[in-house]
């Protein structure tokens, strides 16, 4: 017999799981004490539970393994919510294990008690609360089940306290059946044969693909499907990666500050190839307006909820996303020929190519743009690059080609700024040998800064990139166009000197202000400081804006190009 | 379009409020829900009206089937079902109002199951068009309370739900 606390650690041992981040506090002080007493599992202490759940997630999406964070109850909890909703929101798998009062004090509004059940339900692809220690095991089995497989999502185990402390026999399940969860992972045959005689009568393709193909690992498959069919592929922000972007058939990120190419591609085409992707509002503009066009719609996906949820789709395809591409190959080598007049559609392609729709002025100030393409040279390309969100994000995403899976970290879904740096920390316990850049802006980087001290504590090398104009640039970018530049609070006054907070936490700062100086200080954060947290504070031409945009409510041909203006 | 959606859901705490969660956080219509275990304990039995578009319905029950608590779901109405709802209504029964309420309750084949010397109540089981005809039958002024179920239904014939 063991403590439920042991049984918890046990679990993740079994998990084949390697680090845990966290922070401790009163009800989970049994498992604490269990974590204590070994070594298999190793535990990141981080300076506020968000951060333990952003890193978790990245961990999970820089990897194939599922992410885990141990936090406490109440506030411990409290504050995982927005880490969980952002992991919830780009189906990232991960399972957060929460203290709890002990169960002979839930309802009585004891101290740090909040129904973690309620307050997480609407942001996790399920969550259980261990009512007895007997199901204690096996919970945590069905956990990492449920994360793990069909659409992936993040998973919460609520233990209270007098859990831990019980003693139980361990007996951990080797396989998990649950009659109410049994995703679908084989494609329909039938629906995959109609899809490939569309492909056949296509003139004007487009493969359009997202975080679908990350999360099930279907790279391999997607590039080998485009290359025999010759057709032109988008990514979504979450699908970059998915296909290499320095291949010819790539026609870049699509949506709304998607390629001129690629938005165009995708409203005329007469035939879209959706892998993995939901045709969500960022990614299709006004739906009326993308509407408009007639095509026939091929869909891919392994959540059956996804599939005709914005866009009617003509063949629904639910499955397993390299399973179904591969069924697809298999059944091209049966004398599969594409339409000659994808040709003229290439011509198409290419004459929007020529508008070279992410061009920019350089100025007297360094161009975040610059900075991007410099930051691509210096690393060769493989970096992984986690981002805040807002302006740089969009920059990062679009001049940073990523060629790999995995290597792009950002919160696409949610939009949750203050990822970026815990989003390093993952990678790094994911990837100990990785290059790792995190790109963010003076307003992003301050909402998780105080893991600078995790950083400092576990020696995590990760180079910040800080594009700072200032200004909270997006926001800023809308109320320069739509609301006749009336920058309501979008103007950061009292910035502190990035330089020396980085060196208060211990870590390297530098501050670049003269185009001239990007590459060599990128350079010097790479190699000479390669072991070390380089805070780099580029201070970028304050007027920079992202292009091309489509503007809220626009149809994907209605954009805004950098010529325009 | 008026549906009835029947889920069988597992029998844990909680499993109600992922299905209202649900519908209040995607924006979708709850007419009536009810809800009890069925001949296995550990099933619980849900019958949801509401309303929509195809499309809406469409992603109605692919998310209600991607909930992990959930075994089942159809929707019973798009095909031959029967459905019954039971209402308890107490209505003012003095003077000459008494021997009417008597006939109405007879008229729908409803029984009286409470009498004091001046109210009665009312048991009505029957469609909920039946129910809102008895309504709409009475005098308001001497309806005193009602209290509805919400619609239950199950498949005619061959069409089963069961796990």
């Amino acid at each position: 017999m063991i403590s439920g606390a042991e049984i918890v650690i046990r679990c993740l041992q079994e998990e084949k799981v390697d680090c845990v981040f966290g922070y401790p506090g009163g009800s989970v002080l049994h498992i604490y004490d269990a974590l204590f007493k070994q070594d298999q599992v190793k535990h990141i202490l981080v300076r506020h539970e968000q951060a333990a759940v952003h890193a978790a997630d990245a961990y999970s999406r820089s990897s194939q393994r599922v992410g885990v964070a141990l936090v406490t109850s109440g506030p411990g909890v409290t504050n995982t919510v927005t880490g969980i909703a952002t992991a919830y929101m780009d189906s990232i798998p991960m399972v957060v294990l929460t203290g709890q009062v002990p169960s002979f004090y839930i309802g009585q509004d004891a101290f740090q008690e909040c129904d973690t059940v309620g307050i997480t339900r609407p942001c996790v692809k399920h969550n259980f609360l261990v009512k007895d220690v007997k199901d204690l095991a096996v919970t945590i089995k069905k956990a990492f089940h449920i994360a793990s497989t069909g659409r992936p999502g993040p998973v919460v185990v609520d233990i209270p306290k007098d859990i831990t402390a019980q003693m139980c026999e361990f007996d951990y399940p080797k396989t998990i059946q649950m009659r109410s969860y049994n995703p679908v992972v084989k494609g329909h045959l039938g629906q995959i044969k109609k899809a490939v005689q569309i492909l056949q009568e296509a003139k004007r393709p487009v493969i359009y693909t997202g975080g679908g193909v990350i999360l099930s690992d279907a790279a391999e498959q997607l590039t080998k499907l485009a290359h025999k069919l010759n057709f032109p592929v988008t990514n979504t922000l979450m699908g970059l990666g998915g296909y290499p972007a320095t291949d010819k058939q790539f026609i870049g990120m699509l949506g709304m500050h998607g390629t001129f190419e690629a938005n165009n591609a995708m409203h005329y085409a007469d035939v879209i190839l959706a892998i993995g992707a939901r045709f969500d509002d960022r990614v299709i503009g006004n739906p009326e307006h993308f509407g408009e066009e007639k095509r026939r719609v091929i869909h891919i996906d392994i959540d059956p909820s996804s599939i005709s949820k914005r866009v009617k789709v003509d063949v629904p395809i639910v499955g397993n996303v390299p399973d179904v591409l591969e069924e697809i190959v298999k059944l091209m080598d049966g004398g599969f020929k594409t339409d000659p007049e994808v040709a003229n559609w290439w011509r198409q392609i290419d004459e929007w190519r020529g508008r070279d729709s992410l061009r920019y002025k350089q100025s007297e100030h360094i161009m975040p743009q610059f900075v991007m393409e410099k930051l691509y040279e210096v690393t060769g390309g493989n970096a992984f690059i986690t981002s805040d969100v807002g302006q740089h994000q969009m920059f990062a995403a679009q001049y940073y080609k990523f060629d790999k899976p995995r290597r792009w970290i950002n919160s696409g879904g949610l939009g949750t700024m203050g990822v970026g740096l815990p989003y390093g920390m993952g990678v790094l316990m994911a990837n100990p040998d990785a290059q790792v850049a995190c790109v963010t802006g003076e307003g992003s980087i301050q909402m998780c800064i105080q893991e600078l001290s995790t950083c400092k504590q576990y020696g995590f090398p990760i180079k910040i990139i800080n594009l700072n104009n200032g200004m909270l640039g997006m926001v800023r970018q809308w109320q320069e166009m739509f609301y006749s530049k009336r920058y309501s609070q979008s103007y950061v006054t009292s910035l502190p000197d990035f330089v020396k907070l980085a060196e208060a936490y211990g870590h390297v700062g530098m501050k670049i202000e003269k185009p001239e100086d990007v590459e060599p200080a990128l350079r010097k954060a790479f190699t000479e400081h390669k072991d070390d947290l380089v805070f780099m504070d580029f201070i970028i031409d304050p007027g920079a804006n992202v292009f091309p945009m489509v503007a809220a409510g626009k149809g994907l041909t209605e954009m805004i190009l950098a010529e325009d203006l | 379009m008026r549906h009835i959606i029947s889920i069988l859901i597992e029998n844990e705490s909680g499993a109600l409020s992922r299905v209202a969660g649900l519908f209040s956080a995607r924006g979708y219509n709850i007419e009536s829900l009810t809800v009890a275990p069925t001949e296995d304990p550990s099933l619980s039995r849900m019958t949801i009206l509401t309303s929509g578009s195809d499309e809406v319905l469409e992603q109605i029950t692919k998310q209600l089937n991607k909930l992990v608590d959930v075994v089942k779901v159809v929707d019973l109405s798009e095909a031959a079902h029967v459905e019954r709802e039971l209402m308890l209504i107490k209505v003012r029964a003095t003077g000459k109002d008494r021997e009417e309420m008597k006939r109405m309750a007879d008229i729908f084949r409803g029984r009286i199951i409470d009498v004091t010397e001046s109210t009665y109540v009312i048991e009505l089981t029957g469609a909920s068009s039946k129910l809102d005809s008895f309504i709409a039958a009475l005098d308001a002024g001497l309806i005193l309370e009602t209290v509805r179920t919400g619609v239950c239904g199950i498949g005619r014939g061959d069409r089963i739900l069961k796990v």
